[in-house]
């Protein structure tokens, strides 16, 4: 390999991954340990704890936007855990509240992380299993809630509609609007004398009618199952609520409209062997990754090593690594083919930061490719954006940048981000940004984004201001300037780190670089419940 | 000259007679229970006969069947044998009766030697030393430590030791029971116990002597461990024994294979003739290894009275184990169950005669051996290594055997001394049960179920076992070991497999072999993962793990108080009715394996609520016979 930088690239990451830990530590921890005891005391499993009891044994759980809330009043994970997992041998979109916040009370984060997860529901048409314990709306932000969180609702049944079944597994209170989780859901499994699902509990009754009630006979899981039928099943405890989930998923009938391209015949003579089912370990160790990223994010890295590190290595049936497509033309973006655990994947990725117009077209055609043989394209991100200077507006830098843009707004093959470096300006988005809906987009700690550098975006403010000044006949307060620009800079440096922006739920979760095969694989077999078809109809492109 | 010969016996000692037969040229028929109808040696016969049922009273004991299924089958000889009844005169009449050979001494001979009362007798006036008889009104204080035997019979049913005046009543009335029900004839008698006795016995053939064998480490008045010649034994002592076996032969006029019993107390080097087997022995192999024989073949030639015995030469020594499935740990309870591995070293020196293979079922209706594993080899010492040897690497799954216990046995000081005596193994502590450090195993076990999981997932091949973003809690893998739940707690992921506590990685994993590092020692293992069972081979032995399953249906759920089987077997009595209220350790019924009965107790005190079964019911181990609701304290 030619990385050239030294051990601090590596200092520099593993710091970052520290925090990292850190923050997903919080998540975990949930309401913190005094209130995790006494949901325990009370016979409950965690959400955690119920989420590891529903998968299959050994089986992975990519868990989605666990940062969400980050840096917001609400807790780091927004009172609930959402996750690709796999149950009874189907990959599943789980939801599980986390009781231990707040009784689970959902937050504008909280509705935000579900949405994104009933996206990615739908949008790979995956099976959704909901394991429900919450004290429903955080009041205080009712407003940011309330009206766009009954479309929570209309997407389960949706879904069900959709012909992806929805599951709720209820261990504890789904009241009022919560009730309506599995009252949307398909199958709804309710934990004796733990689901309390009701539209309106015994204070409320008492006031709007005048009635004497109970928590049981208003919503009681024996109740439900017996009289409303709400339920149809009743369990015993929390373990046998989810042993019945998982018959559930059993009998979904659940099909994948592709053979799955990970289970190929094994390879060699060695059948047992995991690590040779038909494909290879990428050529060189994930584990350099951390070496490749450098600190200052200036200095440009090649992602042929990331592409070496994360793809299937080189082997009978993958004769070649990497097949880089037009390696003369652009080199500022490389394009090429590869395999992921056997799946073939078009890969874009940024060499020097900047896309110039050669670049756009490049990429433009490549996505073209990729939608003609049905093949999913992943985005490698370290862009500072589209060049900017006379020559190149002269040059059509516009209408090129614009013909990116539009192949990866109208491709319909799956799309897969990551964010390893900067992600800056309009490159964001030709490098199929947030905006443009890739199925999945992944952070590394190492990741900036926003519309400019922060110190060009100081420095475009300071000039900005001066020039009005001077229009005015103003004189400029230079140390105001000074003060001004180091604000904006700081704010603006905090804003595009990964933390904040995970928090914001802009991306599905920041990772550890050397776990970026596997995320990715995940997400390649999650995209395959869903059929993979490219399009043949792009806006116009303007030559 | 014999064409066809039928055994009428069942398992290894049917292979091992067919396997003489296959080399004289002749036919081989045998018969089977319907329990039995896969084993090897049904499928290895020329041709088999069913005897319809299970119990040995309705098969393997019935002479009648057994002479028809000759007749049917066309045999024109009989071999009967160890066990059932090979030492019965009746059947031996109804063989020749029936104008088939009889592979076996004259009836006349075995009935001399069956009743041991008599044979007594017959020994004492031969001039061979017998232990005097002794009454069991007049039994005094002084005469005590006595043994209570019956007078039919073997194999250590119906033998008791007396040490106390009290018990001697009912130790005769319950080895009188026991024989009764073994063998028909309830006559026991006492005589004198020698401490630290040994047993040594003589081969004779006709009324040639061919070595001895000493048989003393028993379990349970059952032998576990034979060799030829017996350690530490004076040569004067030794053609002493010779000569007496010689002269109880003569005395009786025998032929064929017979062996001649004493018990020797070596403080005083002096022996006393036990009793004579009219029959080929369990542990025959090791005098066919030594002096270079086959006892089957000169038991046909002789039948066919075409034998003429040539000198026989000796060389070397021969250790034979007797491997059970049987629980030492938990009063040798027979063990049943479906044999999942059966794999014994293929190493030179070594024999063995098994009657079951992988896969084989493993029924509690008749005697619990497996398998006899013999070594050969010039000293005593390199037998008795060669044997450990070959314990050791054998992979025996699926039934819990008494292998660890052989290979304690065979590696104390006290055998390799040749310090041997009847009461070998609770002399010298062989029954404590072994510390054994599960950690690695477990944690083998853990890594190996998981490989499996994933190699049957159907999604998502390829990315690492139990791979997290956001890790919140170790995998759990629960298995039973014995009667103590286990659990491994592990993290998979990018970096493999390792232990919860750090303590322990896997520097290797597969679904059938896992090293495991810890403390930077690396332990290979082996692992067969079935659907209820995990089974680890590593140089700490064989760890067998029960499975756990996650999840229980509660309909499935046993109900607490429950009382269930501890081995199959069928319901004697029952003392007591529902609604009755119980103390804790009061009878609750009475339940017959092996001959054996085994007393099912209350564990508590409580009411009988249910009582599942009724009396004459057959019962699997893990059946519930009856629930006792414990009271509310």
């Amino acid at each position: 390999m030619t990385v050239t930088t030294g051990p601090t690239n590596r200092d520099a990451m593993l710091e970052k991954l520290t925090a990292l830990d850190a923050e997903h530590a919080k998540a975990v921890a949930g309401g913190g340990e005094k209130y995790v005891e006494r949901h325990r005391r009370r016979g409950k499993l965690t959400a955690r704890e119920r989420i590891e009891l529903l998968l299959d044994e050994g089986s992975a759980f990519l868990e989605l936007s666990p940062l969400a809330g980050w840096g917001s009043d609400f807790a780091v994970g927004a009172s609930v855990v959402t996750g690709l997992g796999v149950v009874s041998g189907v990959e599943c979109m789980v939801i599980a509240n986390d009781p231990t916040v707040r009784g689970g009370a959902s937050n504008p984060w909280t509705l935000k992380k579900v949405q994104r997860a009933a996206q990615i529901a739908r949008e790979n048409r995956l099976p959704t299993v909901n394991l429900v314990e919450s004290g429903g709306a955080d009041l205080p932000t009712q407003k940011e809630i309330f009206i766009p969180g009954g479309g929570m609702f209309r997407g389960l049944t949706r879904a069900s509609a959709a012909k992806t079944p929805t599951v709720a597994l209820v261990f504890g209170n789904s009241t009022a609007g919560g009730a309506y989780v599995p009252g949307m859901s398909d199958y709804v499994v309710m934990v004796k004398e733990g689901a309390k699902v009701f539209l309106g509990g015994p204070p409320l009754v008492k006031m709007a009618t005048g009635e004497e009630s109970d928590d049981e006979s208003l919503g009681g899981a024996e109740m439900h199952a017996r009289t409303s039928g709400l339920a149809d099943y009743l369990a015993v405890d929390e373990h046998d609520a989810i042993r019945i989930g998982r018959r559930v998923v059993a009998r979904l009938h659940h099909r994948k409209p592709h053979p799955d391209s990970s289970a190929v015949a094994p390879r060699g003579t060695d059948a047992v062997s995991r690590t040779n089912r038909g494909w290879a370990e990428p050529d060189a160790d994930p584990e350099d990754l951390l070496d490749l990223v450098p600190a200052d994010l200036k200095e440009p890295f090649d992602p042929r090593e990331v592409i070496a590190r994360i793809c299937d290595g080189a082997g009978p049936g993958n004769e070649v690594a990497f097949d880089e497509f037009k390696p003369l033309y652009g080199p500022s973006l490389v394009t090429g083919w590869a395999r992921l655990h056997g799946r073939q994947i078009g890969i874009l990725a940024n060499a020097q930061g900047v896309l110039f117009s050669e670049e756009s077209q490049k990429a433009a055609q490549f996505i073209q490719l990729a939608n003609q043989i049905d093949v999913p394209l992943l985005f490698l991100h370290n862009t500072t954006g589209y060049m900017v200077g006379a020559e190149y507006e002269q040059g059509g830098i516009i209408k090129h940048g614009a013909m990116m843009i539009n192949a990866v707004s109208n491709s319909t093959v799956p799309h897969l981000s990551i964010m390893m470096g900067a992600s800056y300006g309009a490159g964001n988005y030709g490098m199929c940004g947030r905006a443009y809906d890739p199925r999945f987009l992944f952070t590394w700690p190492s990741a900036k984004s926003a519309v400019m550098g922060p110190a060009q975006l100081a420095g475009v403010l300071s000039i900005v201001a001066r020039q009005a000044a001077e229009a005015k006949g103003q004189p400029y307060d230079e140390d105001g300037d000074a003060q001004m620009r180091a604000f904006i800079e700081q704010s603006v440096e905090e804003q595009s780190l990964p933390f904040f922006l995970s928090g914001m739920v802009y991306d599905d979760g920041v990772i550890d670089p050397r776990d970026t095969r596997t995320v990715l694989g995940i997400c390649l077999s999650v995209i395959e419940n869903a059929p993979i078809e490219g399009t043949d109809r792009f806006g116009v492109f303007r030559m | 000259m014999i064409q066809t010969l039928l055994v009428a016996n069942r398992a290894e000692i049917a292979s091992r007679v067919f396997a003489t037969c296959r080399r004289l040229g002749i036919s081989t028929v045998a018969v089977h229970s319907d329990a039995d109808a896969r084993l090897p040696y049904v499928v290895e016969a020329d041709v088999a006969v069913r005897l319809p049922g299970d119990s040995p009273s309705d098969t393997y004991l019935r002479a009648d069947l057994l002479v028809a299924a000759a007749e049917a089958a066309g045999a024109d000889a009989v071999h009967p044998g160890y066990g059932f009844l090979s030492e019965n005169a009746d059947f031996a009449r109804a063989v020749i009766a029936a104008g088939l050979t009889w592979v076996g001494p004259t009836p006349e001979s075995i009935e001399q030697m069956g009743d041991k009362v008599s044979a007594k007798k017959l020994m004492a006036d031969a001039g061979v030393p017998v232990l005097t008889d002794l009454d069991p009104a007049a039994v005094t204080e002084a005469d005590l430590p006595v043994l209570v035997k019956a007078a039919a019979g073997g194999g250590g049913r119906g033998m008791r030791i007396v040490r106390t005046l009290d018990r001697l009543a009912d130790e005769v009335r319950a080895a009188s029971d026991e024989a009764a029900s073994a063998f028909g004839d309830g006559t026991v008698f006492v005589e004198t116990y020698v401490e630290h006795g040994r047993h040594v016995e003589v081969q004779v053939v006709g009324t040639s002597v061919h070595g001895e064998r000493d048989c003393s480490v028993q379990r349970r008045h059952q032998k576990i461990v034979e060799e030829t010649p017996a350690p530490r034994l004076r040569d004067e002592v030794r053609t002493a024994l010779h000569e007496a076996a010689r002269a109880a032969a003569e005395a009786v006029a025998y032929r064929g294979a017979g062996t001649v019993e004493f018990l020797y107390d070596p403080d005083t080097e002096r022996f006393w003739f036990l009793e004579m087997n009219t029959r080929l022995q369990v542990e025959h192999p090791v005098t066919e290894l030594v002096h270079s024989i086959d006892l089957v073949a000169l038991q046909i030639g002789e039948a066919e009275h075409s034998w003429t015995m040539g000198a026989s030469t000796t060389e070397g020594h021969a250790v034979e184990v007797r491997l059970y499935a049987e629980d030492p740990q938990r009063e040798w309870q027979p063990q049943s169950g479906v044999l999942t591995a059966f794999e014994v070293p293929d190493l030179p020196g070594l024999r063995v005669d098994a009657g079951y293979a992988a896969g084989s079922t493993v029924s509690t209706h008749y005697d619990a051996m497996l398998a006899k594993v013999v070594a050969h080899a010039p000293t005593r010492d390199a037998a008795i290594r060669l044997l450990v040897s070959a314990l050791t690497n054998a992979r025996i799954h699926g039934v819990t055997t008494n292998r660890d216990l052989l290979l304690r046995v065979l590696r104390s000081e006290a055998f390799r001394a040749g310090d041997v005596s009847t009461d070998f193994l609770d002399r010298h502590g062989m029954l404590a049960a072994a510390e054994v450090d599960l950690d690695v195993s477990a944690f083998a076990a853990a890594v190996a179920l998981a490989e499996t999981q994933a190699a049957a997932r159907p999604v998502q091949r390829g990315v690492p076992t139990a791979w997290r973003n956001v890790v919140s809690a170790p995998q759990t893998s629960r298995f039973t070991h014995r009667d103590d739940d286990v659990e491994v707690g592990w993290y998979g992921g990018r970096d493999g497999y390792v232990s919860a506590d750090g303590t322990m990685r896997a520097v290797n994993a597969s679904q059938t072999e896992v090293v495991v590092e810890r403390d930077g020692v690396r332990h290979r293992c082996e692992v067969a993962v079935s659907e209820q069972a995990v089974d680890v081979d590593s140089a700490a032995g064989h760890v067998a793990l029960r499975r756990t399953p996650r999840f229980v249906d509660p309909a499935d759920q046993v109900a607490s108080g429950s009382l269930l089987a501890p081995m199959p077997g069928s319901v004697v009595s029952i003392a007591v009715e529902p609604g009755a209220e119980v103390a804790a350790g009061a009878v609750v019924l009475v339940l017959e394996a092996m001959k054996m009965q085994h007393t099912v107790s209350a564990p508590h005190a409580g009411t009988v609520t249910e009582i599942p079964v009724s009396v004459g019911a057959q019962v699997a181990a893990g059946d519930v016979l009856a629930v006792v609701q414990q009271e509310e304290a």
